[in-house]
């Protein structure tokens, strides 16, 4: 039918029909908004229960990026696991809120040369009631080595005597140098020296584990929340998989009385910044963490924006498997000479707190009285565009090259990569005349890319893992499996074993200064900048606790101050 | 009828084969491994792990063994969330995309019904400009603007109030769940708007309309009896697979919503390379899509008596 037909049928005849159409949508929109006014009324009328940082009832709701994949200490690699795991768990020793090392579990401790003796505390207890031993302790380390638990951070053990054999299936699990004297004394015997070791047992893979518990969940250990025996300042409360996570003061921990807060709220879990965003805007939440995409919308509305340094460094790593155009040590330094970390984090990144950086040791880490990058400064460096140039032409002569073929850059998929991707593609092309091929792929592809060695450049980064200037100075030594960029050197080898080998903090600290020496005159990597981590917080939300190395967020201080305190 | 039944199932299973085939190996063809992590480990431990996880066997092997083991509906463990049996994971979480599919679908039919057969009625004038606009908007917007922007409209709201009228996020009561299946519902209401002017349109002048007309019937029982019944059949035609696909395309509200619902699970596996959690939500989704078409074909064969299932 022609359409001029359908007209002139049409308006004709369904005016009684659209009539009673116009009732219907009268009568459909009246129930509707009685409805809602009704239901508004009702949540008026509930008050405005629950404030993201609630001082009545000592309650701070909180959001999660993802729900923790793996709660059995002895496994749990992600920081998600890692925080939450600081706040229900506790190991021999713990950070304080000043960054101070104090005893958790153990009140008492000796560090010798070769040996660690830790006394436990008697008032120490499980959520169950029974006291925390040096067995739940010894029985965890075993778990974590044991070859068929494979747990990813078993290496973290590894200066224990025979901790690598016995992960490596070649000793038995009692051949372990840890052992328990009693109930409340725990011996501990290292491989090499460890004056670091103290520092080490603040980490969750050393946390105890009661063992006769473990056994009761065959299997299912860190699974769901009565799956887990808690021994940390709080205990998980309630656990919806994918919703939500509670977790509730545990009046079973010895040191009670300083916890003020009785209730942390994970009471939602997105990976969406804009949504947590929005959840704090509608007083929700109580915490979070901005990005150069939200940032813009945090300062508009006048928040208040704290930054800290969340302790990971990032640069640019290099290929150095032979055949490689980066393999060579002047087109190495050619791109070192034109490369400006300031220019990268100041005009291009452009998020506070990230600090532009020369040295892969950031400026937290502690030397051997103060600061190690006051004891030992970073390498100077100035961009020569020149002296680049200069540098090329002698590479491209040693490789037999007219021309440079493009180097492969691979980075990660996020927004923020493949605008520093963009930039440097721009500036070696610019600078060098290099053309950069930039390989974008999701985590775990990227990381294959990284393992296999299938890239000339890679964006990366290296995060701490204790609180020592040896967690970042063994990353390139050829023994390390996180060397992804295979680069081989017996004098930075030689200067770690040095640090390794020895409990002089003055030996220990020449030798890695030597190794952030050959990072940059070797041109290992390009160091880009120390990220820093912006976040805005509930007014009234205190004493909440932000570290490089540790569990962070750290609510375990943490207290809400009375409206108007 | 019941041969046809029976043909449309076997059809139906050997889709969802092929397509938990067709994902097995497109998956096990990326470069990765859901076992590849941030920190390194020595070449034996990887091993270890290889073997704990059996990647360490031909993958024509490991085909095998997920095929047979998926017959009998265990789909595993997953690598990412490693306490957590895929099953259980699927269970939990499609619960909430359900509840939230369901919710969406039926304000999307009702809006579309309404909203197209007015659109009809006003053909041409202003009531009908104004929504075809709305409509062309509604289908051309993607549905994380509209998540994005139906969150921030709360935000300000909800601060112009000064009480949480609907929550911004997150899951659990009635209130959680008007704004997330209205976002998610919007751009089937839109099609379903168009679809529905149209058939009402065509409908209004058929013959057996006019003859109905002429034969002095009341406007409003030719309205009810003759035009919006007729009218409505293609809707419905279209509403099983739209259930469908609002239910497994639901995860960009998910995301921005918060809510625990099983399409987050299914993004976040395929960044993972989680194989188990993708192969699960994969074959699971693919089967529920086949045979909620399945189901509307035999449906509609007894709705409508003129078709027949053969």
């Amino acid at each position: 039918m022609s359409e001029a037909a359908a007209e002139n049928l049409g308006q004709g005849t369904t005016w009684n029909a659209s009539a009673l159409l116009q009732l219907l949508y009268l009568g459909g929109f009246g129930v509707l908004g009685l409805g809602f006014i009704l239901w508004a009324l009702a949540q008026w009328n509930e008050g405005g229960a629950g404030d993201a940082a609630d001082y009545a009832t000592g309650t701070v709701t909180l959001a999660m990026s993802q729900e923790p994949p793996q709660l059995d200490s002895t496994r749990s690699t992600d920081q998600v696991s890692i925080a939450v795991l600081g706040h229900v768990m506790e190991g021999l020793l713990r950070y304080d809120q000043d960054d101070q090392l104090v005893g958790g579990v153990a009140e008492r401790w000796e560090i010798g040369e070769t040996s660690a003796t830790f006394w436990l505390r008697s008032d120490a207890r499980w959520s169950n009631g029974d006291p925390v031993t040096a067995h739940d302790f010894v029985f965890a380390w075993r778990k974590a080595l044991e070859p068929a638990n494979v747990s990813e951070y078993a290496f973290i053990l590894y200066g224990i005597r025979n901790a690598e054999a016995v992960n490596r299936g070649e000793q038995p699990l009692e051949a372990l140098g840890a052992r328990a004297v009693g109930d409340r004394q725990l011996e501990v015997e290292f491989a090499r020296p460890l004056p670091y070791f103290d520092k080490l047992t603040a980490f969750c893979t050393f946390n105890p584990v009661h063992e006769a518990f473990y056994e009761s969940t065959a299997g299912a250990y860190g699974a769901d929340a009565d799956k887990l025996l808690y021994n940390g300042p709080f205990v998980i409360d309630q656990w919806i998989h994918g919703a939500s996570l509670r977790l509730k003061k545990n009046p079973n921990y010895w040191d009670a009385d300083r916890i003020r807060l009785n209730v942390i709220d994970y009471a939602y879990i997105t990976s969406d910044p804009l949504a947590t965003i929005n959840l704090f805007k509608d007083g929700k939440v109580a915490l979070t963490s901005l990005n150069a995409e939200n940032l813009t919308d945090a300062m508009q509305q006048r928040w208040k924006i704290h930054r800290f340094a969340d302790g990971s460094v990032f640069y640019l790593g290099l290929n150095h498997r032979p055949g490689r155009p980066t393999s060579n040590y002047h087109l190495r330094k050619a791109l070192q000479a034109v490369h400006d970390p300031g220019e990268l984090v100041y005009k291009v990144l452009k998020l506070p707190g990230n600090v532009p950086t020369n040295s892969l040791f950031p400026v937290w880490l502690k030397g051997v009285r103060g600061s190690f990058r006051q004891e030992y400064p970073a390498p100077k460096h100035h961009p020569d565009d020149a002296r680049g140039r200069e540098l090329l032409a002698r590479a491209l002569a040693e490789l037999g090259l007219a021309e440079l073929p493009p180097l492969v850059m691979l980075i990660g998929d996020t927004p923020t990569s493949k605008k520093q991707a963009e930039y440097y593609q721009n500036l070696f092309k610019r600078k060098l005349g290099i053309d950069i091929k930039i390989d974008a792929q999701i985590f775990k592809q990227r990381l294959a890319k990284m393992t296999s060695g299938d890239y000339d450049i890679v964006a990366a980064g290296w995060g701490p893992d204790y609180d020592d200037a040896m967690t970042f100075a063994d990353l390139f030594t050829s023994w390390n499996e996180n060397n992804r960029g295979r680069y081989a050197n017996p004098v930075l080898d030689a200067a770690v074993d040095v640090a390794r080998s020895s409990n002089d903090p003055q030996t220990r600290m020449d030798a890695i200064a030597k190794v952030q020496k050959i990072i940059y005159e070797d041109v290992v990597v390009l160091t880009q900048f120390e990220r820093g981590s912006v976040y805005v917080a509930h007014p009234r939300l205190r004493g909440v606790v932000r570290r490089s190395v540790g569990t962070d967020p750290d609510y375990t201080n943490a207290w809400i101050a009375p409206v108007g305190g | 009828m019941l041969m046809y039944t029976l043909k449309r199932l076997l059809q139906g299973v050997v889709t969802v084969w092929f397509i938990a085939t067709a994902t097995f190996f497109a998956m096990h063809a990326v470069p990765g491994n859901p076992l590849t992590n941030e920190k390194a480990v020595s070449p034996k431990i990887w091993a270890e792990l290889q073997k704990r996880y059996g990647l360490d066997k031909p993958l024509l092997e490991q085909y095998g063994l997920y095929i047979k083991n998926m017959a009998s509906g265990d789909f595993g463990v997953s690598y990412t969330q490693q306490n957590r049996q895929v099953n259980d994971i699927i269970t939990e979480h499609f619960k909430v995309s359900a509840t939230l599919g369901i919710l969406a679908v039926v304000f999307a039919a009702f809006g579309g019904i309404l909203w197209g057969a007015l659109t009809a009625m006003y053909r041409n004038r202003a009531p009908d400009i104004v929504i075809v606009f709305l409509v062309i908007l509604g289908i051309s917007v993607p549905g994380f603007v509209f998540a994005a922007f139906g969150q921030l409209s709360l935000v300000k709201v909800n601060d112009w109030l000064g009480f949480t009228l609907f929550p911004v996020a997150g899951w659990g009561t009635v209130q959680h769940m008007i704004v997330p299946s209205m976002v998610l519902g919007l751009g089937t209401m839109a099609f379903l708007t168009r679809l529905m002017r149209s058939s009402m349109l065509e409908i209004v002048n058929s013959d057996f309309v006019r003859t109905a007309r002429s034969k002095g019937l009341p406007m409003t029982r030719i309205f009810r009896k003759h035009e919006l019944r007729n009218a409505i059949l293609p809707v419905i035609t279209v509403l099983g697979p739209s259930i469908a696909a609002i239910t497994t395309g639901g995860f960009v509200v998910e995301l921005v919503f918060a809510i625990p619902g099983l399409g987050r699970y299914f993004v976040q596996a395929v960044q993972q390379l989680d194989y188990t959690v993708i192969m699960g939500t994969t074959v699971f989704y693919g089967a529920f899509l086949v045979f909620m078409v399945i189901a509307v074909d035999l449906l509609y064969g007894m709705v409508d008596p003129r078709v027949r299932l053969e």
